[in-house]
């Protein structure tokens, strides 16, 4: 058994911590768009690389879809390739996203949650990143800045795991989490080079003596077969996020799963979030347990691959539980976290009464009051039994 | 108002003044004190002369909630011109802290704002800094009025977060100014 590492305590703002992490796990290669809409992140990050503190061949490329081909391109070669990027960033990435994941390249990306234009707005919701769920990334959320910089160390774990071999992006609430100051603990960057280890990848464009080719051609014969396997690998990398956030906790009495539960187990009310927000609902937990309401949070900390299990073991006996989402997807019978949770509660049963809702679009403030007036609403659709039909959008002028 | 669970602080300043800075400052100092703390500013696109908003939070627990501070214990403006575009002491607690930087009395300020809640003071943080930091950069001496308005933090810990933040960022002798800027501020500050 380890004994446990005592990080320092410092005080930091979201973009400076996650830049930090970035810091100590030194990658061989960041590629990276350093204009709007990137984060104080990479100018964190490139200052570093200015002061000769890491060894990072710094790479400022001309746009986001750039930064991504860059980070393919050097991962490939065999180098441990980071970058971050937000919002509309995110979005002039998506075909090299899809590359980067069937290549099978361990890239880490530090996602800082903004909203999408058009308008321009650039706050936070989770727009960007769900809009890239599909793209077959692990996708970790953080729900506060501590998280940010504790996923930012084990994502490359989890990304470089030989039986996982994907892409992580790891997010965090644009302005919420990243421009907050707040004190967070850092560890020793001794802990962090030994958490990580070093990387050896079993190809490399560079091992003349094993020459291989990556991004071939593959039509029909096989491609399908391709995406299959990328689709267990997805699978196991569930089991890798668990057995990380096993190390990472033994190491630093942190530890992380895939969900995060908070007063859950004899709760009758659930809510259902992702990010921030998780935050403030167990500060409206703590004062409607105080009133003697057995009110509950399950956040989900890890959205790709979806815990379907996990959460419906969780959620399986509430009488009514709210799913807030963050994100919208325009026509569709709910939205993108509530029908993941729908679908879990489906497949493994029993199904509570679901109501979703949307907050937050675009940096909207989602307040206390606010929260607990969902949880009232939990309590009626228990009592009348009756789920009304369609989506609630939580402070929103209509 | 230091016994309290909570105490949440709004500052408003125009882009160049150190409302950001200020609100981190004071967060700081409580943190030095053993408390948690959230500093944040409104919006990321800061830039010279446009309206700021930051906030400071301050607990003697750690702080869970991440929205917005919407009632506001106390209210520090850096530039009375904001008056005419906004409303400063909007959600201001009835029994909070307006602190106001201008050479006016707190009378002037209550009768301006039409303001009949709240305590009201002022501070000439303008005539301060240029007198101590050769410049009109008000933040450092608000930071005074508001922990004089306050009691957040105590003045000894304020003055001690200022000498070695700033110091290690604009050497001693910045440190120094800015402190005697803080302890004018908090000997100048009139309530009324």
């Amino acid at each position: 058994m380890r004994v446990k590492v005592k990080g320092k305590p410092v005080a930091l703002r979201g973009d400076e911590a996650v830049a930090e992490a970035m810091r100590q796990i030194n990658p061989d290669v960041v590629a990276a768009y350093p204009i709007t809409p990137q984060t104080e992140i990479v100018q964190t990050f490139g200052q570093f690389v200015a002061n000769g503190q890491v060894d990072t061949e710094f790479v400022a490329v001309e746009s986001e879809h750039a930064s991504m081909s860059g980070c393919i391109g050097a991962a490939a070669s065999g180098a441990r390739a980071q970058t971050a990027t937000s919002g509309p960033g995110l979005a002039l990435m998506w075909e090299m996203l899809w590359v980067a994941s069937g290549m099978r390249l361990p890239i880490v990306m530090h996602v800082v949650n903004r909203a999408l234009s058009a308008p321009i707005n650039i706050t936070c919701d989770h727009n960007d990143s769900m809009g890239a769920r599909d793209c077959g990334w692990v996708q970790l959320y953080a729900g506060t800045m501590q998280e940010a910089y504790d996923n930012a160390i084990q994502a490359v774990r989890i990304a470089e795991h030989p039986e996982v071999m994907l892409p992580v992006m790891s997010c965090m609430d644009g302005f919420i989490l990243g421009h907050t100051f707040e004190p967070i603990e850092i560890l020793p960057d001794e802990t962090v080079k030994e958490f990580i280890g070093t990387y050896k990848p079993k190809h490399s464009l560079l091992d003349v003596e094993h020459p291989v080719t990556y991004g071939s051609v593959v039509f029909h014969e096989c491609y399908y077969e391709y995406k299959r396997q990328q689709i267990a690998a997805m699978e196991k990398a569930a089991d890798v996020v668990l057995q990380v956030g096993q190390e990472f906790g033994d190491l630093t009495g942190r530890y992380y799963g895939l969900i995060e539960g908070y007063e859950l187990e004899d709760a009758d009310f659930a809510i259902v979030a992702i990010g921030s927000i998780g935050g403030t609902i167990k500060k409206v937990i703590n004062d409607l347990r105080g009133q003697g309401q057995k009110v509950g949070l399950l956040r989900l900390r890890c959205f790709r691959p979806f815990p379907a299990q996990e959460v419906a073991q969780a959620l399986g006996n509430k009488r009514a539980v709210a799913v807030l989402d963050r994100s919208l997807s325009f026509g569709a019978q709910a939205h993108q976290l509530q029908m993941e949770v729908a679908y879990a509660l489906l497949t493994h049963g029993p199904i509570p009464k679901m109501v979703n809702y949307v907050y937050g679009i675009g940096g909207r403030d989602l307040l206390p009051s606010e929260i607990e007036g969902v949880y009232r609403d939990l309590m009626e659709v228990a009592e009348t039994g009756i789920v009304p039909p369609g989506v609630r959008y939580l402070s929103v002028r209509q | 108002m230091s016994a309290e669970k909570l105490v949440e602080i709004r500052w408003h300043g125009r882009g160049g003044q150190g409302a950001v800075t200020a609100s981190e400052i004071l967060a700081e100092a409580a943190w030095e004190e053993g408390r948690y703390f959230q500093a944040f500013p409104d919006y990321g696109g800061e830039r010279m002369g446009a309206p700021i908003r930051a906030y400071t939070r301050i607990s003697d627990s750690y702080i869970l909630q991440h929205s917005q501070i919407v009632n506001p214990d106390a209210v520090a403006v850096l530039d009375t011109t904001l008056f005419s575009l906004m409303d400063v002491t909007e959600g201001l607690k009835d029994d909070g802290a307006l602190v106001v930087n201008t050479s006016e009395s707190p009378a002037d300020i209550r009768k301006a704002l039409k303001l009949d809640k709240a305590r009201v003071y002022t501070v000439d943080a303008s005539r301060i800094a240029v007198d101590t930091l050769g410049r009109d950069i008000p933040n450092t001496p608000m930071i005074g009025a508001i922990v004089k308005a306050t009691g957040v933090v105590s003045r000894e810990g304020v003055l001690r977060t200022i000498r070695e933040r700033l110091g290690t960022r604009l050497g001693k002798t910045m440190a120094e100014a800015n402190a005697k800027a803080v302890e004018r501020a908090f000997d100048e500050t009139q309530q009324g």
